[in-house]
C-alpha cells in the first residue's frame, strides 16, 4: 500500500486548489470554523466510504447504470450522514442546511469513484477517498479559520479579538464584513492556488 | 477476482440489479430514520422552548451550561406556567398550543392581510386560527404573554417570538430567527442586538395598534414604536416588520380582551 494515495491528495494533488472539484461548498460552508470541520469530517466519510463499497462492487455493476450505482452508493451515506447530524449535531446541521444534501453533488466524491475507485482494489480505494476528503478538508478549514478570524472576530465561535479593540468600543478595530460574503471565499481559495502553486510545486 | 456469470449489459441484469439495491439502500435508510426520529424531535422542540425562554430574556447563560437540554427543561418547567390557543375572535380553544405549526397559521394569516377581502371569507378565516400564547411567571411575580410571530424574509421563512409585559402594550423581550437570510445581512435578526432594540417598545398608541416599525437609517433614540433596520438587510427587516403587523394583528382580539382585566381590577 502506497501511502502517496494518502498525501499526494493532500498537497500535490489537492482537489480544490490542484484539481479545482468541490469548489462550490468550499465557498458555502467557510463563514466560519466549526461547520467547515463538520462538513470536512463529513465528506472524508462518504468520499472514503462510498469508494470502498463502489470499490466492492466494481465487478458486478452493470455498465449501462453504472453512474447511477454509484449515485445511489454515494447518496445512502450523505442522508444517512443528515440524519445522524439532525439527531445529534443539530445546531451544526442547521448551519449547513442544504449543504449536507448537496454533498450528493460534491465533484470529488463522482470524480474518485470514476477516476479511481472503480478500477482498484477496495484498500487502495478507500484510502484515496480518505486522502481527497482530507485534503479538501484542509483547505476548508484553511479558509473558515481566515474568515471566521477576520470576519467575525472568534474561532470556533469564541472571541479572539479583544473587545477593547472594537471601534464601538473605543478601539480601533473593526470586523471586515467582506470576510463573511461568499466572494471573498473565492478570493481566499484563489490566494492559496497561487500560493500553492508558486511555493509547493515550483515546476 | 469474482467470475462473472451473469452477462452485465443484458436488460434482465440490469434491471434485478437495480431492483435489489434500491431495496437494500430504502430498508438501511429507513432503519436509520426510523431509529433516529425520536432523537431529531427532540432536538426541534428543544430549540424552539429555547426560543420561547429567550424571548422572556432567560437564556443568556445557556452557552455555559454543560447539559443544555436538561437546563432548557428546567427553566421552561420553571417560567412558562401555562400555554394555550386562542382563536380569531381571541376566545380560547382546545388543543396543544406547542404543537400548533405557525407556517400553516402564517398560511391564514397571510390571506387575511390583503386589503379588498370580502367580510364573509375574513370571518371564515378568522374562525380557522388556532394561535398559541404561552404565559411566563416571571421572578419577580409579573406575567408575561409569549406570542409567537411568523412570516416571510428575502430568501425564506423568517419566525420569532414577541413577550409583552401584563398591559399588553409594552415589548419585554424578543428573539427571531430565519431559514436561509443572508449571513451578515438579513441574518442579523437572529443576533440579541438586533432583538434587543424591541425591549421596552410599543405597539399601541393611545388605544390604537401601531405594531413595531423597523426603520430604515434609523429610530429615534425616543421613538415608542420603532426599531433600527439592518444595514444591508432591507428586505429583511421589511419582512420582520410585516410579520410583526399582521400576526398580532390577528392576536388584537386577544390583547385587547386581556388586558381589560388588570385595569378593571384598578378601578374596583
Amino acid at each position: 500500500m502506497k501511502w502517496t494515495l494518502l498525501t499526494d491528495p493532500i498537497s500535490k494533488n489537492n482537489p480544490i486548489t490542484v484539481l479545482v472539484l468541490g469548489v462550490c461548498s468550499a465557498l458555502a460552508v467557510t463563514v466560519k470554523l466549526e461547520p467547515a470541520l463538520v462538513m470536512s469530517l463529513a465528506v472524508t466519510v462518504v468520499t472514503a466510504c462510498s469508494s470502498l463499497i463502489l470499490s466492492l462492487l466494481r465487478d458486478t455493476i452493470p455498465p449501462r447504470i453504472r453512474i447511477i450505482v454509484q449515485l445511489v452508493v454515494v447518496a445512502t451515506f450523505v442522508i444517512a450522514i443528515d440524519q445522524l447530524l439532525r439527531a445529534f449535531a443539530y445546531d451544526v446541521s442547521k448551519q449547513l442546511s442544504v449543504f449536507v444534501g448537496l454533498i450528493i453533488t460534491n465533484c470529488i466524491i463522482m470524480g474518485r469513484i470514476e477516476a479511481f475507485a472503480l478500477g482498484h482494489k477496495p484498500w487502495p480505494s478507500f484510502v484515496d477517498g480518505l486522502g481527497n476528503g482530507l485534503g479538501y478538508g484542509m483547505i476548508l478549514v484553511v479558509v473558515a479559520f481566515i474568515r471566521e478570524l477576520f470576519g467575525s472576530g472568534a474561532l470556533l465561535g469564541y472571541p479572539v479579538i479583544p473587545e477593547s479593540w472594537y471601534i464601538a468600543n473605543g478601539g480601533f478595530y473593526a470586523n471586515n464584513g467582506l470576510m463573511i460574503l461568499p466572494p471573498m471565499a473565492l478570493i481566499v481559495v484563489g490566494l492559496i492556488i497561487w500560493i500553492q502553486r508558486t511555493i509547493i510545486r515550483p515546476s | 477476482m469474482m467470475k462473472v456469470k451473469w452477462n452485465k449489459n443484458s436488460n434482465s441484469y440490469t434491471v434485478l440489479y437495480a431492483a435489489a439495491l434500491v431495496v437494500v439502500v430504502a430498508t438501511a435508510l429507513a432503519l436509520a430514520a426510523t431509529v433516529l426520529k425520536s432523537r431529531q424531535q427532540a432536538n426541534i422542540e428543544l430549540e424552539k422552548k429555547q426560543a420561547i425562554l429567550a424571548a422572556v430574556n432567560k437564556t443568556d447563560s445557556i452557552d455555559m451550561q454543560p447539559n443544555k437540554r436538561a437546563y432548557v427543561e428546567a427553566l421552561y418547567k420553571k417560567y412558562i406556567v401555562e400555554q394555550y390557543i386562542i382563536g380569531g375572535q381571541g376566545e380560547r380553544k382546545e388543543g396543544d398550543a406547542f404543537a400548533v405549526d405557525m407556517k400553516t397559521q402564517y398560511d391564514i394569516i397571510k390571506q387575511l392581510s390583503a386589503d379588498d377581502l370580502e367580510t364573509t371569507r375574513r370571518v371564515a378565516l378568522r374562525a380557522q386560527l388556532t394561535l398559541p400564547v404561552y404565559v411566563c411567571w416571571n421572578d419577580d411575580s409579573t406575567c408575561k404573554y409569549i406570542l409567537p410571530v411568523y412570516g416571510l424574509g428575502l430568501w425564506g421563512a423568517v419566525w420569532g417570538y414577541v413577550a409583552f409585559n401584563d398591559d399588553l402594550n409594552t415589548i419585554y423581550g424578543a428573539t427571531f430567527d430565519h431559514k436561509g437570510e443572508t449571513p451578515g445581512l438579513g441574518a442579523e435578526i437572529a443576533t440579541p442586538r438586533f432583538a434587543g432594540q424591541f425591549i421596552g417598545k410599543q405597539i399601541f398608541e393611545h388605544g390604537t395598534f401601531t405594531s413595531i416599525l423597523i426603520l430604515k437609517g434609523g429610530a429615534a433614540p425616543d421613538d415608542p414604536h420603532g426599531v433600527d433596520a439592518i444595514s444591508g438587510g432591507t428586505i429583511t427587516s421589511r419582512g420582520v416588520e410585516a410579520m410583526l403587523k399582521n400576526c398580532l394583528t390577528e392576536y388584537l382580539p386577544f390583547l385587547a380582551a386581556a388586558a381589560q382585566e388588570p385595569l378593571n381590577d384598578e378601578n374596583q
